[in-house]
């Protein structure tokens, strides 16, 4: 007790530091061992005492974690609060408020609405938010092996951890928190983890214990444990850690391969012991996520804006009316004697003139459209449902469909400009596909590639459409060009007939672009050629080379060999699913590896003479192993016959550079296939081996077994120069290629989007190589881009000067970008590559934008090596510099932050990891929805939405004006021309429905057009707050038709043939049956796809004021007020009621539908022009025209599959005109 | 389309264990659910515009010709007699004239009918500049008093008139206090016109809003006479007047109904008026007018609607018109792909 006190003491003292602010940063000089103890390193962790963390400074938040918004006392005032962010709703409060002074309209028809639209939404907030606990409470009910005290391990919830808890974990088992490592099942205490969650890294890591607590691997060890541990306080960053372990009077310090992070996985170890250091809310992967910010879609910002100016109207007209009121009551109203104003207990002219702009301020708040949030509301609901409905968006292998998590996006889907995409498990199914190698000079699994193929289709086509065009003009220099064509076609064809396995390629529709939904037999193998498949490579002639090309395959590597289902079948395990695909390619060519012991490593061959299986144990002697800095590995093996080989495999640079003079026969050709298969996005290593005397080996394994046994620090050194002194002069066997397998129709989607003018980023946490891999893979990268890397370089890491660094960074932008400004004219696209911790100095306030700006020139963006909240910061700059609209998906717990910061998160739910899902506006199974999702349903929202946000706005300042033109007949009294029902009803029942369904059903264009990848370009159409100018104009005189024709055609003579006058309650009968007409009629202008519910909407709409007016009017007069038996006694049987609705809304919608008719014919938009082509079916009857239009828009893209089918045409073209010209 | 293959699939799948009605229903549920429902889409091409405007002008012309020709058939007499009604030596203060009881208010209008008119003929009394739509005067009344009486006890709406001398007042409220007062007799030659003046309220008023059983109480006996009196002891469900006169006008120019002349006037008829000039309109400068007019099926005289119909309907013709020209003169090849924006960019560079 005594010590621990001493301890407080201590950690008190260094609190007192805190106050000091001015206290310089010591931090990058002062060795990191020696700030334990200081700020920010005061952590104390007793292992297995948990009677010791019961005392105030130690006692740490247990292991629960809560993502919730809200919790039940702080629900209210912060959805309150939420939800009178909204301008409108801030209105509707005001206008309820004081519709409590004096109203000229009833109290009720301001709260009701304005209660039910808050309550909708904070009941929906709520729903959300019951779901993020259900998911807190689903993880912390989870269960690990905690030490319970005399070395017995039971089941705890995740929750119930504290801080030094020991745990025992299993393979395959999540971590709960963040532990220290004391020893695993290995011997040597190394355990393998996957943070995909983390980082997004798929390579398995490699973490060890301390020597020290190696010991530790038996439950009833623990026991006797007992340690302290003093580290580093809580903090974001994922690769650092600083700490102490005192354990047994000695005093280790710590690295950060010795602790394991919450949310990562362990593998390939079958468990592990550890103790709890941070927990809950303080583990790194927490602290590194961020909260989940309300989004709003640029939609409803811009309808604040329109709020706001019809917020100023109204103001205007309502300061009108009161003014004029008491400029009325000063003047002449005196003299009025009916109206008895001078009464004494009658208002001040100034307190009425107050008390008349309040009434206006209420009466014309019909201006303001409330029921226009509700209407979206419920609009964006049914819209989400359709989405989540989408046939085409349902995966049958997953069995889930797309999910519209938060409904309030779904127009911004159709204005995403930016598209920001995480790598594994979004892009590629984190598997690896042995697909092509080139033995010995020789490629094998296919020469020409998928853009060879459609580039020679394209040329096809040409030549058909120059024939065509021939045809008809027949002009001589056409005919020429057509020769031209067919040459190079021809040659294409040749190339395709002289390789074999080109047609076999062709037949076999074995392509990536065309196997989709093709699943190949065996996985992590796509392989087709028949000169190895099948055994046949035992008929080759440079049969040696084969044969150890397949043996380095199946002998160099770290995995391991598991059971598989079959029975002759393996599967393995290894470190990287490369080695994976590699062992499984040996497998398929007949080269199983079904062993491996300390020193013996078993193949299972195929002889090739005598064609049988035989069984083969080689000695393994070394193994020195893969690391980054060194780009291979090698094993040294002895086979049963005693002869020594090394055999090496590594990044083909590495390889070329170790070559022995007589080992380079094959380089220039492998060269060429490693640059094509690189273009395909494919991940190469080259192989060699080398023959070793049993002297040289003998004399290398004792240098290199000494440097081995070596203590201290040159022993990485000596290994590193022994190695060096083995792996020389090597023979070139070839390279292997395989592909990070792309998820089904990823290549399609992308090429699609970039058609449709979005921009792809990449971003992901593996390393640059695998990066720029896949962006050939996804065609964001092409071979004739220019491609600029922003990286540190290695001292400058080392050095670790911000200032250095940041000039460094600084430097390689500016270059970039000046190279970027001079060669602007070129065709050549740019590419950005720029590695995470070059980022991270990018995106410091003073460069971020000279980098952005940058960024935002290049056609795609690849950032490598990312953290989570490097992501997020990204997108956060993206969104704030360039001030499109982003979207970010992802599928794992490291995108989380992405997803929240960007405008539009994405998740993908096909993998079992669920935050980023939950933390997503929209979850979709596969990729390649995206597509659909974007082009089609964010076309069709975007256009819904916004025509009907302006139709609403349209109809309420029909309804509003006409109260504000009244009021100047009646001196501005307040008089309402209305019953309160009429108007209560008006946005409730009677065009609610209409605008409704041109929110939920319009489709200005079917969605195969919208797919067309033209249509999607000219998707910013129209918007509100830049409606043509002659609209307001129109609907100004709409208005004025309505008011002025009922004014002077039912003033002042009789309307019926009985003599009798018309009134107050008929005047707003009648005039409102126009508003309702013209309204209705309006929308059926504005709407261009008819079903049968629209029709049904909208003259049910009409009918139903009929229909009201009748059920309203035989009520007793008590109820039905001003409608009492209006239409069965006076209206409905005079004709010019009938006469005069016809009258006005032909007049009123004549210059609107005079207006469209105008702007079809002289400057028809996209939309209309398509609607005509669909109309007169001549998408049928001319069936070239879609590919004909595509051709034509698909002039500008830069990234995708298509550009580099159109580089790869033109690059022939220009090889046939230099031909031409030769000859 | 892939839809329509995958939905009928599914379809088949289960359709067994269905009905075929209901199988019909999926059919249609899943065309919902893909949005994907027979449509029709109508373009605006050319020839629906023109033959649009042309049809909208051939329905409205003939209207419109009708309208005006019905009301052209309705003949007005209208006779304003505000200001002649007061005698010379009152001509400059007119208000002083109204406001004193000692004053006679009788006043003899003399109308000549130009051309025959066919019974029934209908009187009315219109006022101009008298905003019986202002708010504090349409709400002044008490629709529950007007049909249960001095049962209903809560007239706080009929402010400022809802009580007098401590008692409440039957009808109370603003509207029935200043009941116009005017009263005309017709003379033709030698005998009185005979004005029906029955009938002249809506008969809804009469039976549900106005109490049969209700009688004037204590109504024009403050301080502050307004308007006309009543006769306390008629029920209000038959003081027509009051009931015209509480149907509020909708603008501050407006006629009401004062009765019916059921014989046929004759051409050169020489109609003599004794009218008691009692309201006052001369405080506010308002007019007041006195309108016999005949009735046709559309109402009182209005060129207005009929004219309209005749301006649209022929501007709707020459509008078709000049499309046509110019579908003629230049036409636009519809559905034609150079619109494209991408194809209409490359002309244009």
């Amino acid at each position: 007790m005594q010590k621990s006190s001493r301890k407080k003491g201590k950690i008190r003292w260094s609190k007192l530091y805190s106050f000091s602010c001015f206290q310089p940063h010591t931090i990058d000089t002062v060795p990191a061992q020696d700030l334990i103890g200081k700020i920010g390193f005061s952590r104390v962790v007793f292992c297995n005492q948990p009677q010791l963390r019961k005392m105030k400074p130690y006692k740490y938040a247990n292991n629960s974690i809560s993502t919730t918004k809200y919790n039940v006392a702080t629900f209210l005032p912060k959805a309150l609060f939420e939800q009178f962010r909204r301008v409108a709703n801030l209105y509707f409060l005001l206008a309820a408020l004081l519709s409590f002074t004096s109203s000229p309209v009833k109290r009720e028809t301001l709260i009701v609405p304005l209660v039910i639209v808050v309550g909708i939404s904070m009941i929906k907030e709520a729903v959300e938010d019951w779901y993020r606990l259900l998911q807190d409470m689903n993880v912390n009910n989870r269960t690990v092996k905690a030490h319970a005290g005399n070395g017995i391990f039971v089941d705890k919830f995740w929750r119930e951890l504290s801080v030094g808890d020991v745990v025992k974990v299993n393979k395959n088992e999540y971590f709960p928190s963040d532990l220290l490592l004391l020893s695993s099942s290995y011997e040597d205490g190394a355990c393998y983890v996957e943070t995909m969650n983390l980082d997004g890294e798929t390579n398995l890591k490699i973490k060890r214990c301390l020597e020290a607590t190696l010991g530790l691997n038996e439950d009833e060890e623990f026991n006797q444990f007992r340690a302290t541990i003093r580290c580093e306080d809580p903090n974001p960053s994922l690769y650092t850690f600083v700490g102490n372990l005192e354990f047994q009077d000695q005093t280790h310090p710590l690295c950060p391969s010795q602790v394991l992070l919450r949310d990562s996985k362990l593998r390939n170890t079958d468990f592990v012991y550890g103790v709890v250091i941070f927990s809950g809310n303080d583990t790194k992967v927490v602290r590194n996520s961020t909260r989940a910010p309300s989004k709003r879609s640029q939609i409803e910002r811009k309808m604040d804006k329109v709020i706001y100016l019809l917020f100023s109207v109204l103001l205007v007209i309502s300061l009108i009316t009161s003014i004029g009121s008491v400029l009325f009551m000063k003047s002449d109203m005196v003299q009025w004697w009916y109206l008895r104003l001078q009464d004494p207990e009658d208002p001040k002219p100034v307190k009425s003139g107050f008390q008349q702009f309040i009434r206006a301020f209420i009466l014309y708040g019909y201006l303001i459209p409330i029921s226009l949030y509700v209407s979206i509301e419920i609009v964006k609901v049914l819209q989400a449902m359709f989405i989540n409905k989408d046939i085409e968006m349902y995966d049958q292998v997953t069995c889930k469909s797309v999910e519209a998590r938060t409904s309030n996006l779904n127009e911004e889907l159709g204005q995403v400009e930016i598209l920001l995409s995480d790598k594994t498990g979004t892009l590629t199914c984190n598997q690896m596909e042995f697909r092509k190698c080139s033995i010995a000079g020789i490629s094998y699994g296919g020469a020409l590639n998928e853009v060879d193929l459609a580039a020679s289709k394209r040329m096809n086509n040409d030549v058909e459409a120059n024939r065509f065009s021939i045809e008809n003009s027949g002009s001589t220099s056409q005919i020429f060009e057509m020769f031209e064509f067919s040459l190079a076609d021809s040659s294409i064809q040749k190339a395709v007939l002289e390789d074999q396995e080109g047609l076999d390629f062709l037949n076999s529709g074995n392509s990536r672009i065309s196997n989709v939904g093709k699943e190949t037999v065996v996985k992590g193998f796509n392989f087709r050629d028949d000169r190895l498949m099948n055994n046949q490579w035992i008929y080759r002639s440079d049969l040696f080379n084969v044969t150890m090309f397949f043996i380095v395959m199946a002998l160099c590597h770290t995995g391991i060999p598991v059971e598989g289902d079959e029975t002759d079948k393996l599967k393995y395990e290894a470190e990287s699913p490369e080695e994976v695909a590699f062992l499984i390619a040996s497998q398929e060519f007949g080269f199983q590896f079904c062993q491996r012991t300390q020193s013996i490593l078993v193949l299972k061959e195929l002889d090739p003479s005598s064609g049988k299986k035989v069984k083969r144990e080689y000695k393994l002697l070394h193994l020195l192993e893969f690391c980054s800095s060194r780009k291979r590995m090698s094993v040294v093996v002895s086979d049963e016959e005693g002869k020594i080989f090394l055999l090496c495999k590594g990044a083909d640079s590495v390889i070329f550079d170790r070559l022995a003079d007589n080992g380079r026969a094959y380089q220039q050709a492998t060269t060429s296939h490693l640059s094509s298969y690189a273009e395909d996005g494919l991940r190469t290593l080259a192989f060699a081996y080398r023959r070793i005397d049993q002297a040289d080996y003998e004399q290398w394994n004792s240098i290199f077994t000494k440097a081995k046994t070596t203590i201290g620090p040159e022993r990485n050194e000596l290994l590193e120069k022994a190695s060096e002194m083995i792996e020389k002069d090597l023979i070139l066997l070839g390279v292997a290629a395989v592909e990070d397998k792309l998820q089904k129709g990823v290549p399609e989607c992308i090429d699609k989007l970039a058609q449709a003018g979005l921009k792809i980023w990449l971003l992901t946490g593996d390393k640059k190589e695998t990066a720029i891999n896949i962006g050939f893979a996804c065609s964001l990268l092409q071979q004739d881009m220019r491609q600029f890397h922003i990286y540190l370089s290695e001292e400058a890491e080392s050095n670790n000067q911000m200032k250095a660094m940041k000039e460094e960074i600084l430097h390689q932008i500016e270059s970039s970008y000046h190279v970027m400004c001079t060669d602007s004219d070129r065709s050549s696209p740019f590419a950005l590559v720029v590695d995470g911790r070059a980022l991270e100095i990018a995106l410091h306030c003073d460069i971020k934008y000279k980098f952005l700006q940058l960024a935002s020139n290049c056609a795609s963006v690849i950032c490598c090596r990312v953290s989570p909240k490097q992501k997020a910061l990204i997108t956060r700059s993206v969104k704030e510099h360039t001030g499109s609209t982003v979207l970010a998906i992802g599928d794992g717990a490291n995108d989380v932050g992405m997803i929240q910061e960007a405008d539009i998160g994405v998740g993908i739910s096909g993998q079992e990891g669920m935050q980023a899902v939950m933390a997503s506006d929209f979850s979709l199974p596969q990729f390649r929805f995206l597509e659909r999702l974007l082009i089609v349903h964010g076309h069709w929202c975007y256009k819904r939405i916004s025509k009907m946000v302006l139709y609403f706005v349209y109809k309420n300042i029909v309804l509003g004006l006409t109260l504000f033109y009244y009021e100047l007949y009646t001196c501005f009294s307040g008089e309402v021309l209305y019953d309160a029902w009429y108007l209560t009803t008006f946005n409730v029942l009677l065009t609610s429905l209409p605008v409704i369904s041109l929110g939920v059903f319009e489709q200005d264009v079917p969605s195969y057009v919208c797919l067309q990848p033209f249509t999607s370009k000219g998707k910013k159409i129209i918007f509100l707050l830049e409606p043509d100018r002659g609209l307001d104009i129109e609907w100004h005189g709409c208005i004025l038709v309505i008011f002025l024709a009922n004014m002077y055609i039912l003033s002042p003579s009789a309307f019926m043939e009985k003599g009798y006058v018309a009134d107050i309650t008929h005047f707003g009968a009648i005039m409102y049956t126009c508003i309702i007409w013209t309204v209705n009629c309006q929308i059926a202008l504005i709407i261009t796809h008819f079903t049968w519910i629209q029709h049904l909407f909208i003259w049910g709409s009409i009918v139903l004021w009929y229909i009201f007016l009748l059920v309203y009017g035989a009520l007793p007069p008590a109820y039905s007020d001003r409608g009492f038996q209006v239409i069965t006694e006076s209206i409905g049987s005079a004709p010019i009621y009938w006469m005069v609705t016809l009258l006005v809304v032909v007049v009123a919608l004549l210059p609107c539908f005079i207006h469209i008719v105008i702007q079809r014919w002289f400057n028809p938009m996209d939309d209309h022009v398509i609607q005509e082509m669909k109309h007169c079916r001549k998408d049928i009857t001319e069936n070239q025209m879609w590919l004909r239009e595509q051709r034509n828009s698909q002039k500008m893209t830069q990234i995708g599959f298509s550009a580099r089918v159109e580089a790869k045409v033109s690059s022939f073209e220009e090889g046939l005109h230099r031909k031409k010209r030769s000859i | 389309m892939d839809v329509d293959g995958g939905s009928t699939s599914s379809d088949s799948t289960r359709v067994r264990s269905i009905p075929i009605h209901s199988g019909q229903c999926k059919a249609f549920l899943s065309q919902f659910k893909q949005q994907s429902l027979p449509a029709c889409k109508p373009v605006l091409t050319p020839a629906w515009v023109i033959a649009t405007l042309l049809l909208l002008g051939f329905v409205f012309i003939p209207i419109g010709l009708v309208t005006l020709h019905a009301s052209r058939g309705v003949l007005e007499i209208v006779d304003r007699y505000d200001a002649d009604c007061v005698p010379e030596e009152f001509k400059g203060n007119k208000a002083s004239y109204i406001k004193d009881t000692s004053v006679p208010k009788n006043c003899t209008r003399i109308l000549k009918v130009h051309k025959y008119m066919k019974a029934p003929i209908y009187i009315y009394y219109q006022l101009d500049n008298y905003y019986q739509n202002h708010r504090r005067y349409v709400k002044s009344r008490s629709d529950q008093q007007l049909l249960h009486g001095l049962k209903y006890n809560d007239t706080s709406s009929c402010k400022p008139e809802e009580s007098n001398n401590g008692l409440p007042v039957v009808p109370c409220g603003l509207i029935a206090w200043s009941l116009f007062n005017d009263t005309y007799t017709f003379i033709r030659g030698t005998a009185e016109l005979r004005v029906n003046r029955k009938n002249i309220a809506w008969k809804s008023d009469r039976d549900h809003k106005f109490g049969k059983h209700v009688y004037p109480f204590n109504f024009q006996n403050g301080t502050l006479i307004g308007g006309g009196k009543l006769d306390p002891n008629i029920p209000l469900g038959d003081q027509e007047d009051l009931i015209v006169w509480m149907r509020t006008s909708a603008l501050p120019s407006f006629r009401k109904i004062y009765g019916r002349i059921e014989e046929d006037l004759e051409a050169d008829d020489v109609i003599v008026v004794h009218l008691m000039n009692n309201y006052n309109t001369y405080s506010f400068g308002g007019k007041k007018k006195l309108v016999i007019s005949t009735s046709s099926w559309l109402g009182g005289r209005n060129d207005f609607l009929g004219v309209a119909y005749i301006f649209v309907g022929s501007s709707a013709i020459i509008l078709s018109l000049v499309f046509l020209l110019l579908h003629v003169k230049n036409p636009r090849p519809y559905g034609d792909t150079a619109y494209l924006s991408w194809n209409r960019k490359g002309i244009s560079s």
